[in-house]
């Protein structure tokens, strides 16, 4: 049903952790539909994002997404990491099954709300962003379906 | 696929590196989803592919044979349930029986009366077809469960009206394993005379089921869910209920379940139920002891863990948890690479955004509903088994909820 790429990240999760103090800290999904994603952000003064940890409660293709997500904007800065699509999330793991998009959307919100939280933090407008929304659900079903 | 070793699957599974159990082997615990065709079962339908072959409806005495073990396998049938052979009815499988039983009782009463009675927590074989008659015009009574699943009689007794012409309850539930109080279910449905069906799906040849004791006049089994063959079932439709033909061609099963005799698939499953009323007693004592084994390990040794279903009125080899903070899925993967099979009720494994109505209906919200684990034993089921997937069960709880933000806010605030 899953890539290998997938089941390497399910089985062996890069970046799973909390940062203390983090920069920016957002937490995206909702325990209804079974998949929340929390992403901390540790990002320097030149607004590069200098380490990323994640918690996820859900199945295999939401914990293999956000660990994909994290690898993708380690290192990048703000705006580099505001391109980090869904898609490129996908496609970085070799695919995922349809039932599993949502999973991928998820990480890309949880980018956007860690990215939203550090903002807010700092009284800066990050262009491009806009506030995440909580549940990925309902957008989800316009654009996939 | 998995050849077979002394009866055993041996497992196959790439594990890719990963650590396989110790054993080897595929340990099977999803029971209740299927189970595996006993080499007596097997032996007996061999025959009945190239030796006898013929179609039991035929003229010839080439088709007699084919036609004593149909005969042969109806009696079996009936017996395990205190039927009469005449009164069993074999078909594609416990849906079809679902569907025959709710869809020709509704047509053949609707001059008495539009209305249904069920319970939430039925399989979809039920369930959908209970939508399918509401946009036909009958009106469907949904029953709630307590929290162990369980009906409760007086919702029931309350919910029978003047034009309430059947009642259809789960013998035993599928996830949960609860079992439904039938005979008493059978009593109120009898003094009110309103017909009553069960689907049995998941009891038949596990729990014992009278169908005179217990006023039953329709049930639904499948032959695969007690070591008997995939693609056949029965309907048991008690003397004088006067339900018609669903499947509609020949003059089989009297000229009410149309299509040539599957013999391999009926030889198959009267033999199955020939076994299952013979080994039930003894199957019952041993399943039940592994399953109180495994059910007090896991609810000793992992916390925030909730046993779903009652406690005692359970099959005696079903046990459904929910593990707080974590999801279902992800459970099922990292037991899957240790050779472990299982099943879950999250969203995740209904391939819906919902967990599974049973859950919901026991009163769980979503997220712990996400996190429950189905463990199905059969008669094979070892305590050796049983200790390796407690002990690797642990290890897995434990990891996914050092990931878990929802474990995370918990412990946060325990420690304000």
């Amino acid at each position: 049903m899953y890539s290998e790429k997938v089941m390497d990240h399910f089985n062996n999760p890069r970046n799973v952790g909390e940062i203390e103090n983090a920069s920016g800290v957002g937490t995206v999904g909702n325990a209804k539909c079974g998949d929340i994603m929390r992403m901390y952000f540790d990002i320097d003064e030149q607004g590069i994002i200098r380490d990323v940890k994640f918690k996820t409660f859900g199945c295999g293709a939401a914990v293999a997404t956000s660990s994909m997500a994290t690898e993708l904007v380690k290192g990048k800065t703000v705006q580099e990491a505001l391109e980090v699509t869904n898609k490129a999330v996908m496609e970085a793991l070799d695919g995922l099954p349809p039932v599993k998009v949502h999973c991928s959307l998820l990480a890309e919100e949880a980018i956007h709300a860690a990215l939203w939280d550090y903002a807010k933090k700092n009284n800066i407008v990050i262009e491009g962003l806009e506030e995440p929304v909580d549940d990925i659900s309902e957008k989800e079903e316009e654009e996939e379906y | 696929m998995a050849e077979r070793i002394a009866g055993r699957p041996v497992c196959n599974i790439n594990f890719k590196g990963k650590k396989a159990n110790k054993m080897s082997k595929v340990i099977y615990l999803d029971n209740a989803a299927t189970t595996q065709v006993s080499e007596e079962v097997l032996n007996e339908m061999l025959p009945y592919f190239r030796q006898t072959y013929s179609n039991p409806s035929a003229v010839y005495s080439f088709a007699d044979e084919g036609k004593k073990a149909v005969d042969n396998a109806r009696e079996q049938a009936a017996e395990l349930i205190g039927a009469k052979t005449e009164e069993i009815y074999f078909t594609g499988g416990g849906t079809e029986s679902d569907n025959w039983a709710l869809k020709a009782a509704a047509d053949a009463y609707a001059s008495k009366g539009k209305h249904i009675i069920t319970s939430k927590i039925e399989h979809h074989a039920i369930l959908h077809t209970c939508k399918y008659l509401e946009e036909h015009g009958y009106e469907v009574t949904y029953l709630d469960v307590d929290e162990d699943g369980k009906i409760s009689l007086k919702e029931l007794e309350e919910a029978i009206r003047s034009d309430t012409i059947l009642i259809s309850i789960m013998t035993a539930n599928n996830e949960i394993g609860t079992i439904e109080p039938v005979a008493e279910i059978g009593r109120i449905a009898h003094e009110n005379g309103v017909l009553f069906h069960t689907d049995a799906v998941q009891a038949y040849g596990h729990i014992p089921i009278n169908v005179d004791e217990m006023n039953i006049d329709m049930l639904s089994a499948s032959g695969h869910k007690f070591n008997g063959p995939k693609g056949i079932g029965i309907m048991y439709i008690r003397k004088g209920v006067k339900i018609r033909s669903f499947i509609h061609g020949g003059a089989q099963e009297r000229r009410r379940r149309a299509g040539t005799s599957n013999v391999p698939g009926i030889v198959g499953f009267g033999k199955a139920a020939q076994i299952a009323g013979k080994t039930m007693e003894e199957r019952n004592v041993k399943e039940t002891a592994i399953r109180d084994y495994l059910i007090d390990r896991v609810l000793s040794e992992i916390s925030y863990t909730r046993l779903n279903g009652h406690r005692t009125d359970r099959l005696p080899n079903n046990v459904n948890f929910c593990f707080r903070f974590v999801e279902g899925e992800s459970m099922l993967i990292l037991l899957d690479q240790l050779g472990v099979c299982a099943s879950s009720g999250s969203a995740c494994t209904s391939g819906s955004l919902d967990p599974s109505h049973v859950l919901l209906a026991i009163g769980l919200p979503h997220e712990i509903a996400h996190g429950s684990l189905r463990l199905t034993l059969s008669e094979e089921t070892t305590l050796e088994d049983i200790d390796f997937v407690v002990d690797e069960l642990k290890k897995i709880i434990t990891r996914l909820r050092s990931m878990s933000p929802l474990y995370e806010d918990f412990v946060k605030n325990q420690n304000k």
